[in-house]
């Protein structure tokens, strides 16, 4: 019979107490994670069992027969394994049990845990760790369903809020700028003034999202045609970059020229070249290479470093803001997969309860049989068939009921009750 | 039945409003899934409301001017729906359907008179340019309501506050070439019906143009701003911020004009 709790466990590490040298201490790479899920599920305590273990956490998630013993184990497990003593690792363990277990795993996969709020790698993460227990058959029922309903969770947080549409770093938010200018960066060209390190990284992002045209202007000609070279692009001369600004959808300025190299007048005559296409400006250097009067023109959007930095911050908080949002999606998807556990709760306490009501209407009616030795087999048949159906129709409703009560918050007395009133556990 | 269909319908362009207004400020993808529904449930609705009303009259929905703001509500939805379906731009629908819905609850008001014209030679110039017309206004009002939606996100881009809608509405480059598409069609169908329209005054004895102050020169300022609009995007590359703008001004004239025919 499955228990009529969860009992599920949790216990971990993770970057926010726990410092780096002590997260790699304990981290379990691909040979140790697969030996430890198959020494754990082995464990007579244990029934099913997942290992996540990032360079920012090492979590265990485990179904256990008993809480407090299972974390217990666990913790001693983590410290003995990685020859450890438990003493000192004490301080950085945390542990959670059934409910906030649940929601730690859903706050994990949908990236509410994470150092970047919102990232996307943790749930890949996640998936691998599953699918390696998996592989292993050190998960079971729950643990498959739980993991299953935190992926869809983790989906519906990305497609539901804004947690991961802003982009935290200065080249990600240029590239977000850039697709909202541009939609799609496929047909579009950039053209790089001065070869700094962070105009050169937002090329390559940039370059990452479809843009095939590149262009690189410095004062020193070499130095333009080896980034060229990185970066499958054309070299231009320092003093042709002007003529040929009329080109470049996107422009990234990152010389040290002490004054301003792009003014007013040279892009209102590339945007007459253009017929108006809108041209993006990126100014990363300082001090600043284009003046900042260029934003006035029409179908021309300029940013420098503050102004991403800013555009940055804003997301960093509106991430946070979203986060309030995707707490609210979690605390409901916990309810709703404790309501199915509940469910598969009811479902063997129904069977236990049918399977003692026909025992007791077998024995009685063979009884009465016994004592009505002439009538006819047709008419025990009919007799048999007569208590069969008396006994469903009496059951019929408490089912049904039992089923929609075990949905409900009180469920579990209703199971109890149940199983008290029917002496199924004696 | 007619006037069930009609309520019905109504109902449903302002339960779809609602809908994508609580999705384009909480993104919750049922609603949108809901508005959809409502704006087909209420497009169905008025078709079965124009079909009965034509079936009476026996032509189409362009005589009274209840019938020309039910007829260019329902094209409205229609060509939202291929707009929607070509570029899936899900909150294009919070800018649409709340002005069909505008439109339909202004013909409400209006006297459901039955206007009968007879067949002939009129009628096909009537029906030319009624329908010609209004299937270029439609086009329009989604060309009004992408312009909205630029100037919204230009203001947002150029400003450097990037707030919810910057991240929501789709790029400039999108709402820019949607402002651009729907008015490339909707221009010529506006010129064919204006052209068919001063055929028609022929036909009624009328001269083919008149100098009418409240009815032909509004009409006149409508069609040299989309114009402008047109030409300008092809010849002089006229494009964003100022297409946007002359698409709104344009629809604003549209709406003008429409209310100088009524008085």
């Amino acid at each position: 019979m499955i228990s009529s709790e969860a009992n599920l466990v949790l216990v971990g590490v993770n970057h926010k107490a726990t410092p780096v040298e002590i997260r790699e201490k304990l981290a379990f790479n691909q040979v140790k994670l697969e030996a430890s899920l198959e020494h754990l599920v082995s464990c007579p305590e244990i029934t099913e069992n997942i290992i996540l273990s990032t360079c920012n956490r090492v979590e265990i998630y485990a179904r256990v027969d008993n809480t407090d013993q299972g974390i217990q184990l666990l913790k001693d497990f983590i410290c003995d394994y990685h020859g450890l003593s438990r003493g000192s690792l004490d301080q950085y363990f945390y542990s959670y049990q059934d409910d906030q277990a649940i929601e730690h795993l859903f706050r994990v996969s949908a990236s509410l845990d994470s150092m970047i709020l919102g990232e996307a790698q943790i749930l890949g993460q996640v998936k691998d760790a599953y699918s390696t227990a998996r592989a292993l058959s050190s998960t079971g029922l729950v643990l498959n369903q739980l993991f299953e309903k935190a992926f869809n969770v983790a989906k519906k947080v990305r497609e539901e809020t804004g947690i991961s549409e802003r982009g935290v770093s200065i080249s990600s938010a240029a590239v977000e700028l850039a697709k909202k200018i541009f939609e799609d960066l496929e047909n579009h060209s950039v053209m790089l003034v001065g070869t700094g390190e962070m105009a050169e990284l937002a090329a390559k992002h940039l370059i990452s999202y479809g843009v095939k045209t590149v262009y690189v202007a410095s004062r020193t000609y070499e130095r333009a045609a080896s980034l060229a070279e990185t970066l499958n692009g054309c070299a231009l001369d320092f003093d042709a970059f002007k003529e040929e600004l009329y080109r470049a959808d996107i422009v990234i300025t990152s010389t040290s020229a002490p004054k301003f190299i792009i003014h007013k007048e040279m892009i209102e005559q590339a945007i007459h070249k253009r017929k108006n296409k809108p041209i993006f400006l990126i100014d990363i250097a300082v001090p600043r290479d284009i003046a900042p009067e260029v934003n006035d023109l029409e179908n021309v959007y300029l940013y420098d470093i503050d102004d991403l930095q800013n555009v940055v911050n804003a997301n960093m908080e509106e991430r946070q803001k979203e986060a309030e949002n995707a707490m609210e999606i979690i605390k409901e998807e916990v309810t709703k997969f404790n309501n199915w556990f509940s469910t598969l709760d009811a479902v063997p306490t129904i069977v236990e309860m049918r399977n003692r009501a026909e025992e007791m209407r077998k024995v009685e009616v063979d009884k009465t049989l016994k004592n009505l030795a002439h009538i006819s087999e047709e008419d025990q048949k009919a007799i048999h068939q007569l208590t069969q159906s008396l006994v469903n129709k009496i059951l019929h409703k408490p089912t049904i009921n039992l089923k929609k009560k075990t949905q409900s918050q009180d469920g579990h007395v209703y199971l109890k009750a149940i199983r008290h009133l029917f002496h199924l556990d004696d | 039945m007619d006037k069930i269909s009609f309520n019905l319908s109504l109902f449903s362009y302002l339960m779809a409003s609602l809908g994508y207004f609580v999705y384009l400020a909480y993104r919750r993808p049922p609603v949108s899934t809901f508005a959809g529904w409502m704006v087909g449930f209420g497009l169905v609705c008025q078709t079965v409301t124009i079909g009965i009303r034509s079936s009476q009259t026996g032509h189409g929905p362009y005589t009274t001017s209840f019938e020309v703001a039910l007829f260019l509500s329902w094209l409205m939805v229609v060509v939202y729906f291929l707009t929607e379906w070509k570029y899936k731009i899900k909150d294009l629908g919070a800018f649409v359907i709340p002005l069909v819905f505008v439109v339909m609850l202004f013909s409400a008001f209006l006297s459901k008179e039955t206007a009968l014209v007879p067949e002939s030679e009129v009628r096909f110039w009537l029906t030319m340019h009624r329908t010609l017309s209004i299937m270029g206004y439609a086009a329009f009002s989604i060309a009004f309501a992408a312009g909205i939606m630029y100037l919204i996100q230009e203001h947002q881009v150029k400003s450097k506050k990037l707030g919810m809608m910057y991240f929501r509405m789709p790029s400039l480059e999108v709402l820019d070439d949607l402002n651009f598409k729907v008015i490339m069609i909707g221009f010529p169908l506006f010129t064919l019906g204006f052209m068919t329209g001063s055929i028609w005054n022929t036909q009624m004895d009328l001269p083919f143009f008149s100098w009418d102050l409240t009815r032909t020169l509004p009409l006149v300022a409508t069609w040299l701003i989309y114009c402008m609009v047109f030409f300008g995007r092809m010849i002089v590359g006229m494009r964003g911020k100022k297409a946007a703008q002359g698409a709104i001004l344009g629809f604003i004239t549209v709406i003008g004009t429409y209310f100088l025919h009524i008085i």
